[in-house]
């Protein structure tokens, strides 16, 4: 006696193609991300927590752990008003060169990062366009923090903006026309409409902004120099101690990138979930 | 307040949506702009409150001009089609942001608050926020922070557009008590005739950017000046026919026309509850098939056919119905008891509304 089999739903697939399929995609997780994150961990701490700790108490590495905060410090804002100005002016006016202002905000995904970091080079290296004039007034942008931050903020202009604009374009304008025919001022209408009405989405566009600023490579490896203790980000140090045969030290600081991505996980979650409640209200708001 | 409008006109791109308009507004009145989508109606609604600026013309209110003024100058209240309630702020918060805009007193603001929230019946709801309400109240809302600041002007685009037939109705007979209590001079958009005929005291007709018709919604219904008023304020039957000097004929029937010079085709329209059907003929009648009979409740739609015509429609009331006692199949004859003419050159045959033809 066998139970009877339940129904199949229309549309639905045989349990073996469902199976399959599932277990293809933990396979390929295990395989890219679990296992290697695991690793990260593992070697870092196999030679005991002591030497864990002070690899990460070396003053090398403390001073890229401080410059990579400066960097993400003055990248990350810097974005985040950029990309709600772009995303403000792409949603809410009609201009010429519009189209073309939104696919030069993408630009920086579809280039690769070295060269974002060559061109800095180019404008502001010793040779550079702008060298010369920057280096007769004591400024110096590339092999120094300054071109860091540059190609960091080139690097990573989009997140902000284009998490923006889907959501400000799907939200439309009419609470802001209420604000303003209200008798509210511009400032008044960001500050108490616009700004509460985008901030989940913001927040989201900034964690990722963040993610990228923190573990940037290709763009600040060309600009940085590598100077040890001032123009080393921690992937350069993770680089450079890897290279050394450091092995132990080179883990111990990727872990901290580790951390910083369960951490942006979390964030990210989170802000997805939040994000989701706030269209939904909306949705429910406009039943057309 | 009154408003004078003069002149208008508007244009996005190469589509001009308004064309000339001119139109006054006394003081106190509410007056619906009616027509189809795409008529203008909501364009002019957004230059009056200043969301919009006219390519020509100007607008005045109370005889001062203020196109040049902002929006944000205007003291106008407007009340969206979905809301535009500001979704992180309480019923109370977004009734009283007009007034905190304007950094009034918090107990003004408070007091303001609490008087309007009792105008439109939703003390109980202050604290909600607005996806915790009805479509219906959240409109109500809308309508209380339109008043805020005691506008002497009130706009209302498609006010229950986006709402169900039932707290449709209601709010209507709510909308007309609030008008005759604060008399504010109010211009409410929409394009169903029946809720600008029952709300307003005076229709404004709108098609193609154009002001076609102004007048009570008695005048705009019984002495249509366009066909577009014909076909667009209900059902018409149109009979294809001419007109010579100061008559009209359709086959063999006759009618009183507009004189006219020689002979030019005319479409004569009669409204569906305008004809009579007869079991034998009557002298001025039309020979007609009854192909069906649609129930309506209080009345009986016939449809039929009539050689040279189509489709024609008749609504009779149930007792005559009962009375005539008719079934799909058979012949009758129709006597139209009122007719409108206008020449044929005047029509441009709206597919928009249900018709005879």
């Amino acid at each position: 006696m066998s139970a009877p089999a339940r129904p199949r739903r229309p549309g639905e697939d045989p349990p073996a193609v469902r199976i399959a399929l599932t277990a293809l995609a933990l396979v390929f997780l295990a395989v890219l991300v679990l296992v290697p994150a695991a690793a990260v961990v593992v070697e870092a701490l196999k030679d005991g927590a002591g030497l864990f700790w002070k690899a990460l108490r070396d003053p090398d590495a403390l001073a890229a752990v401080r410059l990579t905060l400066l960097v993400a410090a003055i990248a990350v804002p810097l974005n985040a008003a950029f990309g709600l100005a772009a995303a403000w002016s792409v949603t809410r006016f009609r201009f010429p060169g519009k189209s073309v202002l939104v696919s030069l905000i993408d630009l920086p995904f579809g280039v690769s990062p070295v060269i974002s970091g060559m061109v800095t080079v180019l404008l502001f290296g010793a040779q550079g366009w702008f060298g010369p004039w920057l280096s007769d007034h004591g400024v110096k942008v590339v092999f120094a923090v300054p071109g860091i931050v540059l190609a960091t903020v080139f690097v990573t202009f989009p997140f902000v903006a284009r998490e923006l604009i889907p959501f400000m374009e799907a939200q439309g304008t009419e609470e802001e026309e209420a604000a303003l025919v209200l008798g509210a001022g511009g400032w008044q209408i960001f500050r108490s409409v616009t700004l509460p009405n985008v901030k989940w989405s913001l927040l989201y566009g900034v964690v990722l902004c963040n993610a990228r600023a923190m573990g940037e490579f290709g763009a600040v490896s060309v600009v940085s120099g590598h100077i040890r203790g001032v123009t080393n980000t921690i992937p350069l140090q993770v680089e450079i101690l890897y290279g050394e045969y450091q092995f132990r030290a080179a883990f111990a600081v990727a872990s901290l990138l580790f951390v910083l991505a369960l951490v942006t996980l979390v964030a990210k979650k989170s802000l997805e979930w939040r994000q989701h409640l706030a269209r939904r209200e909306g949705a429910r708001r406009s039943p057309a | 307040m009154s408003i004078e409008i003069r002149g208008l006109w508007k244009s996005f791109g190469t589509n001009t949506v308004l064309k000339d308009v001119s139109l006054d507004v006394p003081d106190g009145e509410l007056v619906a702009l009616l027509g189809p989508s795409g008529c203008g109606k909501t364009t002019l609604l957004r230059i009056l409150a200043g969301l919009e600026t006219a390519d020509a013309g100007d607008v005045r209110h109370a005889g001062e001009e203020i196109s040049s003024r902002s929006a944000r100058e205007r003291n106008v209240g407007l009340v969206f089609q979905h809301y535009a309630l500001f979704r992180h702020m309480t019923v109370a918060e977004n009734v009283g942001f007009a007034l905190r805009v304007r950094k009034r007193p918090k107990e003004e603001i408070e007091a303001r608050v609490n008087e309007l929230l009792a105008l439109v019946q939703l003390d109980a709801y202050r604290a909600r926020y607005p996806h915790q309400l009805s479509g219906g109240q959240r409109q109500r809302v809308a309508l209380a922070r339109a008043l805020a600041t005691s506008p002497r002007i009130l706009l209302l685009d498609e006010p229950f557009g986006a709402l169900d037939a039932r707290v449709r109705q209601e709010l209507r007979r709510w909308l007309r008590r609030l008008h005759d209590e604060l008399h504010v001079t109010s211009v409410f958009v929409t394009h169903d005739q029946e809720e600008a005929f029952e709300v307003s005291d005076r229709i404004v007709l709108m098609n193609q950017g154009r002001i076609e018709q102004v007048g009570s919604p008695a005048q705009v219904f019984e002495e249509p000046a366009s066909p577009f008023v014909m076909r667009f304020l209900g059902a018409v039957n149109v009979f294809q026919g001419h007109v010579e000097g100061d008559r009209a004929y359709v086959q063999d029937l006759e009618f009183a026309a507009p004189g006219g010079a020689g002979r030019t085709p005319a479409h004569v329209f009669v409204r569906p509850h305008e004809l009579e059907i007869h079991r034998a003929a009557v002298p001025g009648s039309l020979a007609a098939t009854v192909s069906r009979l649609v129930p309506l409740g209080a009345a009986v739609r016939v449809e039929l056919t009539a050689a040279g015509n189509g489709a024609l429609e008749v609504e009779l009331d149930l007792r005559r119905s009962e009375a005539l006692a008719l079934a799909p199949g058979d012949r009758v004859h129709l006597s139209p008891r009122r007719v409108r003419v206008f020449p044929a050159s005047a029509d441009q045959g709206d597919s928009l509304t249900a018709s005879g033809l």
